[in-house]
């Protein structure tokens, strides 16, 4: 029995430190290239789950039933990746292009302003009038995601461990992005490109690189990631929200701080940790207490290892 | 030379002479109520962020440290009940202390990751708040609070005017504070710390106590808004009042305002709590009485479009007009540059913003 229990939050905060690495990567690529908390990330995010629904409420519930589902799946990760990218750069293009120059904290202050603008614009979006956000009465409400991806036992109906195809749509979508990830920013000219612009925008501009192009493309990643990270949230906790951007947010920017702000490898490393200590910490302790035992991290990491768990210590230049 | 009248003294004059005209009006008197606690509140910001260039991103965890500081001193629930003003002096040195003790092993780091520190303080204070329920009485709040007696003569609640001009002179007395402070030596440590850390250090400025030193004064005065912010409601109100949307509140108002700016400061509460107590709230009649049922329609609701006001407000402000609506002037005629650029990093600005 403790066993089990112990088994059954080891897989819950597995999976949702998955789905907390696709949206810290976006946090850490951005970081590392213009050294931008990009608030607007986790906002992002929730506007491709609110996406998400509004297709599932246009096309109906029937065109999903049986074998349909994975394709619909499929169909809602690549509309969301493709809307959350495009809005990613229209973001940056709009609100922190022209402030490059201006220095960090006017890009920062930027970046809170799109991430409220954003907000509300979920907010509003949950008060369009469909069926699927309950004919737009309580826009503030959390909206009921329909579970479409079966929440079956695999391990049998009467164990007590609960592994279900959802566990594993995660493992399946966030593994092979993570590998594809890698082997752009490792193996091709863009990530090349993306990784002399994060150590010396100027050199790199001097060697005919087009950073703001560079610049552009990370931001475009970034967000197709959280638009993959947002359609498996949905799918996986079946609830969304206007508010949960912040959150989650803060989850992702907690993990990209952790495994070292900059490295993607730790940004995935710190997300599975997250994810665990918020399994174990709503498994064991409260769950009420479960935000401040996280937060409470991040402080003492910034306080005593500031370059994180994987991330080198850079000294400051004069 | 054109002889420049202090923009402070004509906000203090206005205020003084507004409630001759509008008169009567609760709405009138509970924006400008709420205008001067979130004044306090930028004031206390303004130090921490606009002198010494440190991004708080937590102002309301301090303005709920005095709430709750001053609540726990003087409700009768509790055995302190020392009464209005010691509770609001007290609350104060609360909030100093908790700025010290953030701020202690904190203040090394580098700006965003400070900025990220302060911002989960403010979330765990939250929780805090929500979760230690035989403390704080949860989402209930602790009330009732004492009224101000000033020589045996107590402010009711309703009198509203008297409340008006007592937050107003509270206000006043902080700013003159504030603006000795500024000019003190310990206020040009401030300023030359964020113009330069490295070169003040050169100069004999230790730059951590001086950081220090700024962010527990900050801290100080935000508490004393939240304790004054609790006196009003005569209630500290739910754990929620002291959330997120307030802390970036403050920013706003000092980045509307003008950073480092103590008039700018006063000007930036009214825009900005004005657009939330005055402009929110009218437009909200208006749409009342043009449609019965505003709640079923979400944009009906004016009070659903506050993000995106703040958001607009921010990212334009530091667009087209970054230094604010009333910059900084210091002696000698040049305008103070926001923190951070006027220091170009390697690394912050890339190539200047385009081909």
């Amino acid at each position: 029995m403790e066993l089990e229990f112990f088994l059954q939050q080891l897989i819950t905060g597995l999976s949702n430190g998955m789905i907390i690495a696709l949206i810290a990567i976006g946090y850490t690529m951005v970081y590392g290239i213009i050294e931008l908390i990009n608030f607007a990330h986790g906002d992002l995010f929730m506007l491709g789950s609110f996406l998400a629904l509004t297709i599932l409420g246009a096309l109906g519930m029937d065109a999903w039933a049986g074998g349909g589902t994975w394709g619909g799946v499929l169909l809602l990760l690549l509309s969301c990746a493709v809307f959350c990218a495009g809005l990613n750069w229209t973001i940056e293009r709009v609100a922190y292009r022209p402030l490059r120059a201006s220095g960090k904290l006017s890009l920062l202050v930027s970046a809170i302003g799109a991430s409220f603008i954003l907000v509300n614009l979920g907010l509003f979006w949950g008060g369009l009038p469909m069926d699927v956000f309950a004919g737009g009465v309580a826009a503030a409400a959390p909206k009921d995601f329909p579970p479409l991806v079966p929440n079956t036992n695999l391990l049998g109906a009467d164990s007590l461990v609960q592994l279900t195809p959802k566990d594993l749509l995660v493992v399946g979508v966030t593994l092979p992005l993570m590998l594809a990830l890698t082997w752009i920013v490792t193996r091709t000219r863009l990530g090349k490109a993306m990784r002399a612009t994060a150590q010396n925008p100027i050199a790199a501009r001097l060697m005919g690189i087009d950073t703001d192009r560079v610049i552009g493309a990370t931001f475009l990643i970034g967000g197709a990631l959280g638009g993959f990270a947002s359609v498996i949230y949905a799918l996986y906790n079946n609830t969304i929200s206007f508010q949960m951007g912040y959150r989650a947010g803060m989850d992702a920017f907690t993990a990209a701080v952790l495994g070292g702000i900059g490295s993607m490898p730790g940004a995935v490393a710190g997300a599975i940790v997250i994810g665990l200590v918020r399994a174990m910490s709503d498994g064991y302790l409260e769950t009420r207490w479960t935000n401040t035992i996280v937060f409470g991290i991040l402080v003492l990491i910034l306080i005593f290892r500031p370059s994180g768990l994987l991330g080198s210590r850079a000294k400051e230049k004069v | 030379m054109r002889a420049r009248v202090n923009p402070i003294l004509i906000f203090f004059a206005v205020a003084a002479a507004l409630p001759m005209f509008f008169g009567a009006t609760g709405l009138f008197y509970d924006a400008f109520q709420s205008i001067f606690v979130f004044a306090l509140v930028g004031l206390g910001l303004n130090i921490i962020t606009g002198f010494t260039g440190m991004l708080n991103l937590g102002m309301a965890a301090f303005m709920a440290i005095g709430a709750y500081g001053f609540a726990i001193l003087t409700c009768d629930i509790y055995p302190f009940q020392v009464g209005f003003w010691w509770g609001l002096l007290l609350s104060g040195a609360i909030g100093a202390l908790a700025g010290f003790l953030l701020g202690a092993p904190t203040l090394g780091l580098s700006g965003d990751y400070l900025a990220i520190v302060t911002m989960g303080f403010g979330e765990i204070t939250l929780d805090v708040l929500k979760n230690l329920e035989v403390i704080t009485k949860g989402t209930q709040g602790i009330n009732p609070l004492p009224r101000p007696t000033i020589g045996g003569w107590t402010i009711e609640l309703q009198d509203e005017r008297s409340w008006y001009y007592l937050l107003l002179l509270i206000l006043a007395v902080a700013v003159l504070l504030v603006r000795r402070l500024e000019r003190s030596r310990t206020g040009r440590a401030w300023l030359s710390i964020r113009e330069d850390a490295l070169a003040s250090q050169c100069m004999g400025i230790p730059p951590k106590r001086t950081r220090m030193i700024a962010f527990a004064t900050g801290s100080a005065v935000a508490a004393i808004g939240g304790a004054l912010f609790a006196a009003l409601l005569s209630s500290t109100g739910e754990p929620n009042s002291y959330d997120f949307q307030v802390s970036i509140l403050a920013l706003c108002i000092i980045i509307v305002g003008g950073m480092g700016s103590i008039a700018g400061t006063l000007v930036g509460a009214v825009v900005m709590v004005g657009m939330n107590a005055i402009v929110l709230v009218k437009l909200a009649d208006w749409f009342g009485s043009r449609e019965q049922s505003s709640s079923s329609n979400v944009l009906a609701s004016p009070n659903n479009w506050k993000y995106l006001i703040f958001g607009l407000a921010l990212i334009l402000v530091v667009r087209l007009k970054p230094e604010g609506l009333l910059p900084p002037r210091l002696e000698g005629g040049t305008p103070a540059l926001p923190p951070d650029a006027s220091k170009p990093k390697s690394g912050v600005s890339i190539g200047g913003g385009g081909a």
